[in-house]
């Protein structure tokens, strides 16, 4: 095995909390009705094509994009369209969603639902970035950026590296160690599929150190796969960063306000090569992720295999539901992810897990002074000083946020994680970047 | 011994010389004449440099003033100094008087700790718009009051406070010089400039919630349920996407009694000079 490589600059090691690496993917099961968000992407929410009463099947589309950033949604169950309105999601504000009674398990006839694995790719570049158009899939990492245009590289820039992002560095979540470990050939497969289409040879699939079942099943797979290797990472946060990864991998830096293509690599979430496999060879759109359920007070957690839609409450009941000493229900990771507002809000393309979680882990101390111990700044991946973006924030001092490259946060977290004044330094970047976005 | 001071005053006595010529040079051939006007305007301006007027600070605006044509002259005005001062601009530049109504910032929101009850509890950093960004809000309201200040925090005229019973911000009518800045930093918008009516006396609607009745109502008493009551009293009152409007033209000394009399819910707000009823 080659060297374990990493990011050289930051990065920090929370408790990994992995409880369920070992738990399979299970099939959730069909609540009794499902609301579908037309936007579940980055860019414009879908043109709803059904109307209340309507009967859909299991990948019928009912969302059409709207441009070209925008994506498909289609439906993950059968049954009758009941309405169609803005509804309360995760955040609280409203969504336009449809909502759908599911009446049996039809599926579209187009869709090849047997489990054999097909290793011919019988098709040319164009069409396979049609295909992953039609099949709706975008970025399932958690940002949501429609596939499609990823994958449709300009012509100026030069991609030679295909890095399959495997890497699962926030705690708690083993959705993808999960795929890794029982879908590793359609995995292989789905990145030479990328490959084809971006007609180059050269695919790195990136698992970090804390997965070895992954790493082991894969490495045998990939030598009877020309092209396809698997690199092991070390296990730190933010490792699964875009721009943190392919600097582990590549040595190539990708420049400040520029994208992953101009170092010349293109980053997927291994999820997203699992959707592109079965969209290109099983005419299967996306309709359904693998969610982690998991978290300190999580009675009974579980990775479920979860049709799009379905209400995050329903999760949580089959795991146990909600314990008295809960205090905070995750969508996303610990790190990254944002405290729910409304626990019935759907699973979407991009809810990697559902945590549960106590004080004990998610509470908060009061925020006392900077004592410019500097921690925040060695571990920022990027190499900001998350305390000065803080500083000039609280005093207003906008016209030097920009000389601090405020824009380049990829809000990560790690200061605000290691700040031993529990200063809450990622609001303040992010308050910041708000800031310069307004004025420019 | 002597020598040394001669020399010296000699040396820097010419060295002073030469610079003063070549600063004096310097400052003719490159003199920035200013017009007289934009400093007689400028004088009179407020110099609070609150942005109000919509151009970067007083000097900014002064300049506009100046070489402003009488038709554009009536679209200029600073909300700080008020017609007084442009009295004054318009005397300097010799052209009639711009009667423009007193206006004033009000808050549409009537989200009080009373009427719209704690649902989730924040803990983030004091802002509403990282709360923004994050939910809905405490209350479940996402058109309502997050209560967390960023109006009272830009507000340069003190005019602004959070009520500690109500939760959410007063506007000082005395003190609000109808800047804009709150209507500026509010991320929900909740902020509106309106006239000053007669005697001081003004109706508005305190809601911009545009969801149904029984879901606006679910998160907060005084909603907005778009119950068509108002434009009842008068005509004039807009319903738009579930969520009633007053505009200005109504006559808050004639209807504002009536109006806020028909709310069923309490969202319309009637304030006259001497009493201030918000419930």
């Amino acid at each position: 095995m080659t060297k374990i490589k990493t990011f050289p600059l930051g990065g920090i090691h929370p408790e990994k909390y992995k409880i369920t690496t070992d738990s399979p993917v299970i099939f959730a099961g069909l609540p009794d009705v499902v609301t579908i968000p037309v936007k579940q992407h980055i860019g414009s929410p879908a043109k709803i094509l059904v109307s209340p009463g309507d009967k859909v099947k299991v990948g019928t589309l009912i969302a059409d994009a709207d441009g070209i950033v925008s994506s498909d949604v289609h439906s993950s169950v059968s049954g009758e369209v009941l309405k169609i309105e803005a509804i309360e999601g995760e955040f609280g504000y409203l969504e336009d969603m449809i909502t759908i009674k599911v009446e049996g398990d039809e599926f579209e006839p187009s869709v090849d639902r047997s489990l054999d694995i097909d290793r011919e790719i019988p098709y040319t570049a164009q069409e396979i970035v049609a295909k992953i158009r039609e099949a709706g899939i975008v970025g399932m990492g958690g940002a949501g950026y429609p596939t499609p245009i990823k994958t449709s590289i300009p012509e100026d820039k030069n991609v030679d590296t295909l890095i399959v992002n495997g890497i699962e560095c926030e705690p708690f979540l083993t959705a993808d160690d999960r795929l890794m470990i029982e879908k590793a050939e359609q995995i292989i497969i789905g990145a030479k599929i990328i490959n084809k289409a971006l007609g180059i040879q050269n695919a790195i699939i990136a698992i970090d150190e804390n997965k070895p079942k992954a790493i082991d099943i894969l490495s045998k797979l990939t030598k009877t796969y020309v092209g396809v290797n698997v690199q092991v990472c070390a296990t730190k946060y933010p490792q699964g960063g875009e721009k943190q990864l392919i600097t582990a991998i590549t040595g190539r830096e990708v420049p400040s306000g520029k994208l992953p293509a101009d170092a010349g690599c293109l980053v997927q979430n291994v999820g997203t090569v699992f959707a592109i496999y079965e969209a290109i060879m099983k005419n299967k759109p996306l309709y359904e992720r693998i969610v982690t359920v998991s978290g300190d007070t999580c009675l009974h957690p579980a990775n479920y295999l979860v049709r799009i839609g379905t209400p995050a409450s329903y999760l949580i009941e089959k795991s146990g539901g909600i314990s008295p000493e809960t205090t905070q229900v995750i969508f996303g990771g610990p790190m990254m992810g944002t405290s729910a507002f409304n626990i019935n809000a759907p699973i979407t393309k991009t809810t990697s897990g559902i945590l549960l979680l106590s004080d004990k882990i998610a509470g908060k101390c009061a925020e006392t002074d900077c004592i410019r111990c500097g921690k925040c700044t060695e571990v920022c991946p990027i190499g900001l000083q998350p305390y000065l973006i803080a500083r000039l924030m609280k005093n207003h001092q906008i016209g030097e946020l920009k000389d601090c490259h405020t824009l380049d946060c990829i809000e990560c977290g790690c200061c605000a994680y290691t700040c031993p004044a529990h200063i809450p330094l990622l609001d303040y970047c992010k308050l910041a970047k708000m800031e310069l976005r307004k004025k420019n | 011994m002597d020598d040394i001071v001669l020399y010296s005053m000699l040396v820097l006595g010419g060295i002073a010389f030469i610079s003063a010529v070549v600063l004096y040079l310097v400052s003719c051939k490159f003199a920035v004449t200013e017009d007289v006007k934009v400093m007689e305007i400028d004088a009179v301006l407020p110099q609070a440099n609150c942005g109000g007027c919509s151009y970067a600070g007083c000097h900014d605006f002064a300049k506009a003033c100046a070489n402003a044509s009488e038709n554009e002259f009536v679209n200029l005005f600073c909300p700080v100094g008020g017609q007084n001062v442009m009295n004054k601009v318009a005397e300097i530049k010799g052209f009639s008087k711009v009667e423009k109504a007193p206006t004033v910032a009000v808050l549409r929101c009537n989200g009080t700790c009373q009427n719209a009850p704690l649902k989730v509890q924040y803990d983030g950093i004091t802002s509403c718009r990282i709360a923004a960004r994050i939910s809905s809000g405490q209350t479940g309201c996402p058109t309502g009051c997050l209560r967390l200040g960023d109006c009272v925090q830009n507000c340069k005229f003190d005019a602004l406070s959070i009520d500690p019973t109500t939760g959410i911000p007063v506007v000082d009518y005395d003190k609000c010089t109808s800047c804009g800045a709150c209507v500026r930093t509010c991320p929900r918008g909740l902020f509106e400039i309106r006239t000053r009516g007669e005697n001081g006396k003004m109706v508005y609607v305190a809601c911009r919630n545009t969801q149904k009745g029984a879901l606006a109502r679910k998160n907060c008493k005084a909603a907005c349920i778009a119950c068509q009551k108002c434009s009842k009293v008068n005509p004039e009152v807009k319903i738009e996407n579930n969520l009633s409007y007053i505009p200005d033209s109504v006559s808050a000394a004639q209807y504002g009694e009536d109006l806020r009399a028909a709310c069923p819910t309490g969202a319309i707000n009637y304030y006259s000079a001497n009493e201030v009823k918000n419930d």
